[in-house]
């Protein structure tokens, strides 16, 4: 999806001048076809991440629409105070391009994941986190993210993301998306997980349950209406995240579903606030969390078994 | 070395005086800290802001005014005195310093209709935030200047030599730091905590143009503020030799009035000091 925003992107860069790009040394197979419209607002700035975003708020105070693309710890983590004050405190137009969310570098070791990211950006004010499901909406948010005002952190998900959207959804930040409408379990989920929601869908479907699925792409500021309205309809919500369970899609989820007075069945369903101690690619590592759509739904279908 | 008249100088001394008893009074009144990094500083902003920066304080949005950037946020009791005046900040702005319901914090809030360029407070930002603003005026084609005030001690920023390194990569000359080296930060000496020495080949090294100035003397101010760029395609930087505590001889160079605040007798003292 990563791949799909970048392109989209691109056109858009040849013709809005205004438009600045910093990677930092990272990135190399798109940023030399940014490079290649133009050098001087395309700029790779070395491996020095706290650099980036501080230039990033001065370009921006300057009136420069920037964009800084990195891996997530190195943009977001390393840089958390640059990010605070220099972006958040002054509320400027910088938008945070996080590649690699949760443990899409699976075989890079846990430097590399980023199963922190959306508890750290959710805790600043003017922050907002959008997650894409798929290419089409990633595609979308490409062109929403250029006019969207203050800080803007986008986590990607992997590069090859099977499509989630069979028709063009009805897009915009901070409204969550219902992909079906259902009755006795809603997911609720964003990024990588929401694929796999899709394919549980199926599974519970065929158990013969009602499921409702959800792509909430924004995180921050969440769709406090669309969570209320699932807390209506449905007797079992689950939230489903490539995240610590601390922090992430789940808790804002939950921070809405308790002053709901929610009488059903409420899971998040992530991971479990622990570093991963197994090596292998993503679907490996997803599934030694116990997060792959077999296991997932398995749970599910135990939680429920009494609605 | 140009010369300056010497009534030219006689009025900047003059404003030095003046801004120093404003200091005094605002730190005093407020039970504030940083007096001793604020007086360090007057000197290098009374030339800047009543001779070198191009602005207006009845168009403070001009996108082509050159830009000032205090890194060493703490140091804001000073810039606000200058800036009202300068004719940013009116004296009732100036009165909610440091106060419930007030205007003005101790580490400062961009506000550009107050002439503050950025929010600082935390350390190792400013010249980072200026490389950026250095960069957007290259690429917009604009001649207006960019200025990062830094303390020494932020200088162990790691993010500062960051930012040194990409600023003469890209020849911006139109960025200019001037360090406040008054040696001594809120702990002890800088030399026993992490020695700058040799700062001006560190800067050197990293391929800017630089000149050590006595950062208390007008003359030397002011011609090393109008040699700008030292080098061509080369960033600036003005090293500015400044003793903690300037104008008050018991604070001068003493570790203690980093952010300790006078009480009525040495306020006093100070006053009289000041006007001797």
């Amino acid at each position: 999806m990563r791949k799909a925003f970048f392109e989209k992107l691109k056109a858009i860069t040849k013709g809005d001048k205004n438009i600045f790009l910093l990677a930092a040394d990272l990135g190399v197979k798109f940023f030399y076809e940014f490079q290649n419209i133009d050098n001087k607002r395309f700029i790779n700035v070395g491996v020095a991440e706290q650099n980036m975003i501080g230039m990033a708020a001065g370009l921006s105070m300057s009136g420069k629409n920037v964009y800084c693309y990195s891996i997530i710890p190195f943009l977001i983590m390393r840089t958390f105070e640059q990010i605070r004050i220099d972006l958040c405190y002054n509320n400027l137009n910088v938008k945070l391009l996080g590649a690699g969310g949760g443990v899409v570098y699976g075989l890079e070791g846990v430097t590399h994941h980023a199963i922190e990211d959306i508890a750290v950006m959710r805790s600043l004010p003017n922050m907002t986190i959008v997650v894409p499901g798929d290419t089409v909406e990633a595609e979308i948010l490409a062109e929403q993210s250029v006019t969207h005002q203050g800080p803007l952190y986008i986590r990607f998900g992997r590069d090859i993301e099977p499509l989630v959207h069979e028709n063009k959804p009805d897009f915009k930040i901070g409204r969550g998306i219902i992909i079906r409408e259902g009755k006795d379990i809603c997911l609720i989920a964003a990024g990588t997980m929401l694929y796999s929601a899709k394919i549980i869908c199926g599974f519970l479907k065929n158990k013969g349950y009602n499921v409702g699925l959800i792509s909430m792409h924004t995180i921050k500021p969440l769709d406090v209406g669309l969570v209320k309205k699932c807390a209506k309809n449905y007797s079992a919500i689950f939230t489903l995240e490539d995240h610590n369970i601390i922090g992430g899609l789940g808790s804002a989820v939950s921070e809405v579903i308790a002053e709901s007075r929610y009488g059903g069945i409420f899971q998040k369903i992530g991971i479990l606030d622990k570093y991963t101690s197994d090596i292998g690619k993503p679907d490996y590592l997803m599934e030694k969390f116990g997060l792959d759509p077999k296991t997932i739904t398995d749970y599910i279908l135990k939680e429920c078994k009494n609605i | 070395m140009i010369s300056i008249p010497v009534e030219e100088i006689q009025k900047y001394k003059d404003l030095a005086r003046g801004t120093r008893r404003d200091i005094l009074d605002m730190i005093y009144k407020t039970k504030s800290p940083h007096i001793g990094g604020c007086f360090s500083m007057v000197e290098l902003l009374i030339a800047l802001y009543f001779r070198i920066l191009s602005i207006n304080p009845k168009e403070p949005n001009d996108p082509n005014r050159d830009r000032f950037i205090l890194s060493k946020g703490h140091g804001c009791p000073a810039l606000y005195v200058v800036l009202a005046k300068r004719g940013f900040i009116d004296q009732n702005t100036l009165a909610g310093f440091a106060r419930n319901k007030g205007t003005l914090e101790q580490h400062p809030t961009r506000s550009l209709l107050r002439g503050i360029e950025v929010s600082s407070g935390s350390l190792g930002h400013g010249l980072s935030l200026g490389v950026g603003m250095a960069l957007a005026a290259k690429y917009d084609k604009k001649d207006y200047k960019i200025f990062v005030f830094l303390g020494d001690g932020e200088l162990h920023e790691g993010s500062n030599w960051e930012a040194m390194m990409l600023a003469s990569h890209h020849k911006l000359d139109n960025l200019i730091a001037i360090v406040d080296y008054n040696k001594l930060q809120a702990m002890g000496k800088g030399e026993e905590i992490i020695d700058l020495d040799p700062l001006r080949e560190k800067w050197l090294s990293f391929s800017w143009a630089v000149k050590e100035i006595d950062g208390h003397n007008f003359e030397e101010i002011i011609n090393a503020l109008e040699a700008i760029p030292f080098q061509f395609q080369k960033p600036t930087c003005i090293i500015a030799n400044t003793i903690k505590g300037k104008g008050v001889s018991f604070m001068e160079n003493e570790i203690i009035w980093h952010d300790k605040c006078p009480d009525e007798k040495e306020y006093k003292e100070a006053l009289k000091e000041i006007f001797k």
